[in-house]
C-alpha cells in the first residue's frame, strides 16, 4: 500500500531528521525550485561542517556559508547568476588561508558525478578537461584508455551526497513528486542519494500523480520525506507559482558584500524566525509582485 | 547614427550567426546577439541554453541562464545530464559563446581565479558548461572587451581550452571543436590563425585604429595581410536592440 504510507513531516522535523552534522548536503536545482526553506532550517537548527555539493552554489549556499555550516564546497559555477559574486564564498577562499576546501569541477563534470552515483558505479567517463588547467586543480578528475578505441577519456569519481534536498511543484504524501519547467540534475541527484527530502509546493492526491506519470521526476520508492511548505524557494521560482525574485538577486550584491549586513539579514530573515511562515510574513507584497500567470497546456490522451 | 560599443558587439555577434545554426547561448551579450539575428537575418536559429530550453523563445530579457521565459513557449525542455551529453558531446551544437575574465594569446579562457589556484586574489565563479563548450561547439566565439588585463600575453588559469596549452598544440587534444575561432571585442575581431592557433587582428570598427586594439593586448598583436573593416550597426539592427531586445539597458551600458 504504497500510496498511502504518508511521509509527510514538518520542515523542523525532515531537517532533524535526515540532516547530520559532517553529512554531504545536496540542495540542487538549476536556478529553478532551488529549495531556501531548507537552506534556511539548516541554519537554524546550526549543522556544522557539512560538505556542500550543488552545481550552481547560488545565495542559499553563500547564505549557509556565512553561517558557518560548511566545511567543504562541491562545485562547478560560483556566482550570483546575472548578477556577479557570491561574497561570503569569495571571503572565504580568496586571500592567503581560504576558510572554505573547494572541489571543482564544471557543469558536465557534475552531471557526470550525480549520473555515475545514480547508476551506483565508480565513475563516469566523458571528453572533456583536455588543455585545461582544471586537472590540475582538482586531482579527482582522472582519465581512463576506453578498452575498445584506445581513446583517452575524461573521468570523474561518483558523487553519493548522505542527503540530498528537491523543491518541486507537487508530490503525494508517499513522496511521487512531479516537476516541469527546468528540471536541472535533480533526478540524478535524487537517485545517487542516500536519503532523499522533497519539498513541495502543493501536497496531492495519488491520483493527480497517476493521471499524468510521465510528469513524475522521482518516484516515492527513493524519497525519504515530504515537506509541504508553499513559496519554499523564494527567491528562486517555482514555474506555474511565482516568478523569480529577480531584485532580490540585484541586492544580494550590497547584502553579502558587507559581513556586518549579511550578518544582520540572516539574524531577521533566517534565525528569527521560526520557519517558513514567519519568512514570508517579514516579505509582504510577494504574491503581488510575483505570482505566476495563468499559461496551462492541453492535456494529452493516455487512454489505450 | 551613433551607436555605442556594446551595441556594435551584439551586431557583429548576431552577424556571426548562420540561420538554422544550433547555438548554445549565454546570458547577457550573446544572448542578445542570437535574439538579434534571429530577429533580423537567421529566424530559424534554434537556441539552447545550458539550464535546458532547447529552441526558447522568451518573451522578456532573460536575467539568468534558468529564467522562466526561456522554458515558456520552447520547443522542449530536457535536463542537464541531455544537455551536456545528448547535445553537446554528442556534436549538435554549432556555435557556443563564451565570455571571459581573461583571454590570452592562444585564446585560452580564464574564468576561474586570478592569482594562484589555491590562494588567489580573485575567486570567478569557475567554469559552468565552459570548458565543455570551448571543447565539443564546432566554433567558440568569445565576447569580450580589450584591456591589458583581460588580454594577458598567458591566463592566470586555463579554464576552457583554447590552440596551445603549456606549448602543446590543440590538435594533440583531438578535441571535437574547433575552439575559440573568433575573439569579439570592442574594437574589433580577432580570429585564431589557421596554423599557429594564435589570436591576430582580423577586422577592424569603424574609425579605430590598428594601435588602439594593441593597446588594449597585452602581447605583440599580429594582423592579417588584409584586415576588414566591419560596418556598424544598421538602423534596423539598433532598433531591434534598443527597442525590443533590452530596452532598459540591462546589457547595453556603454
Amino acid at each position: 500500500m504504497a500510496d498511502s504510507a504518508s511521509k509527510v513531516l514538518t520542515m523542523h522535523d525532515a531537517i532533524a531528521r535526515h540532516v547530520h552534522d559532517g553529512d554531504t548536503v545536496v540542495i540542487e536545482g538549476f536556478t529553478h525550485l532551488i529549495c531556501f526553506a531548507a537552506g534556511h532550517e539548516i541554519i537554524r537548527q546550526r549543522r556544522r561542517d557539512l560538505t556542500l555539493a550543488r552545481l550552481t552554489p547560488d545565495l542559499i549556499y553563500d547564505q549557509m556559508i556565512a553561517a558557518g555550516c560548511a566545511k567543504k564546497l562541491i562545485f562547478s559555477w560560483a556566482g550570483n547568476p546575472g548578477v556577479g559574486s557570491l561574497h561570503a564564498f569569495r571571503r572565504a577562499t580568496e586571500g592567503p588561508s581560504p576558510s572554505l576546501a573547494l572541489e571543482e569541477y564544471s557543469h558536465f563534470g557534475m552531471v557526470a558525478r550525480f549520473s555515475a552515483g545514480a547508476a551506483r558505479l565508480p565513475f563516469w567517463t566523458m571528453r572533456d578537461y583536455a588543455g585545461t588547467d582544471l586537472p590540475i586543480a582538482n586531482p579527482e578528475i582522472k582519465s581512463v584508455t576506453c578498452p575498445y578505441t584506445g581513446e583517452r577519456l575524461a573521468t570523474v569519481p561518483a558523487l553519493n551526497p548522505d542527503v540530498t534536498i528537491i523543491h518541486a511543484q507537487r508530490a503525494d504524501a508517499a513522496g511521487n513528486t512531479q516537476i516541469w519547467g527546468l528540471v536541472g540534475v535533480q533526478k540524478e541527484a535524487a537517485f545517487a542519494s542516500q536519503r532523499v527530502i522533497v519539498v513541495v509546493e502543493e501536497l496531492v492526491d495519488t491520483a493527480v500523480i497517476r493521471a499524468d506519470p510521465n510528469r513524475t521526476l522521482i518516484p516515492g520508492v527513493i524519497v525519504s520525506a515530504v515537506v509541504v511548505e508553499p513559496w519554499g524557494a523564494h527567491p528562486s521560482y517555482a514555474l506555474g507559482f511565482y516568478d523569480r525574485d529577480n531584485d532580490f538577486y540585484v541586492s544580494w550584491e550590497q547584502i553579502s558584500r558587507d559581513p556586518a549586513r549579511l550578518s544582520a539579514y540572516l539574524d531577521e530573515f533566517v534565525l528569527g524566525v521560526e520557519g517558513r511562515a514567519g519568512y514570508l510574513a517579514r516579505l509582504p507584497g510577494l504574491v503581488e509582485r510575483l505570482q505566476a500567470s495563468q499559461q496551462v497546456c492541453a492535456g494529452v490522451n493516455y487512454g489505450f | 547614427m551613433d551607436f555605442s560599443a556594446d551595441e556594435m558587439m551584439a551586431s557583429v555577434a548576431a552577424r556571426e550567426l548562420a540561420d538554422g545554426d544550433v547555438v548554445f547561448v549565454g546570458i547577457g551579450l550573446p544572448n542578445l546577439a542570437c535574439n538579434l539575428a534571429r530577429g533580423t537575418h537567421a529566424p530559424n536559429l534554434v537556441l539552447i541554453y545550458e539550464s535546458g530550453a532547447v529552441g526558447a523563445t522568451p518573451s522578456r530579457l532573460p536575467v539568468s541562464i534558468g529564467d522562466p521565459a526561456l522554458v515558456t513557449g520552447s520547443l522542449m525542455v530536457c535536463g542537464m545530464a541531455d544537455v551536456f551529453q545528448c547535445f553537446l558531446q554528442n556534436g549538435r551544437i554549432e556555435v557556443g559563446f563564451l565570455g571571459g575574465a581573461q583571454v590570452d594569446r592562444w585564446g585560452n579562457i580564464n574564468t576561474t581565479v586570478i592569482g594562484d589556484y589555491a590562494h588567489p586574489t580573485v575567486r570567478l565563479p569557475g567554469s559552468g558548461g565552459a570548458t565543455e563548450i570551448a571543447a565539443h561547439a564546432r566554433r567558440t566565439l568569445v565576447v569580450a572587451k580589450l584591456g591589458a588585463r583581460t588580454f594577458p600575453e598567458q591566463v592566470d588559469f586555463v579554464t576552457s581550452p583554447g590552440h596551445r596549452y603549456r606549448g602543446t598544440p590543440r590538435s594533440e587534444f583531438r578535441m571535437p571543436g574547433q575552439g575559440p575561432v573568433t575573439v569579439i571585442t570592442d574594437k574589433g575581431v580577432l580570429e585564431a590563425d589557421r596554423k599557429s592557433g594564435e589570436l591576430v587582428l582580423a577586422a577592424l570598427y569603424p574609425g579605430v585604429s590598428v594601435a588602439e586594439v594593441r593597446a588594449g593586448v597585452g602581447w605583440p598583436l599580429a594582423t592579417r595581410t588584409t584586415l576588414r573593416e566591419l560596418a556598424p550597426p544598421s538602423v534596423r539592427e539598433l532598433q531591434l536592440l534598443r527597442e525590443v531586445l533590452d530596452p532598459k539597458r540591462l546589457y547595453l551600458k556603454g
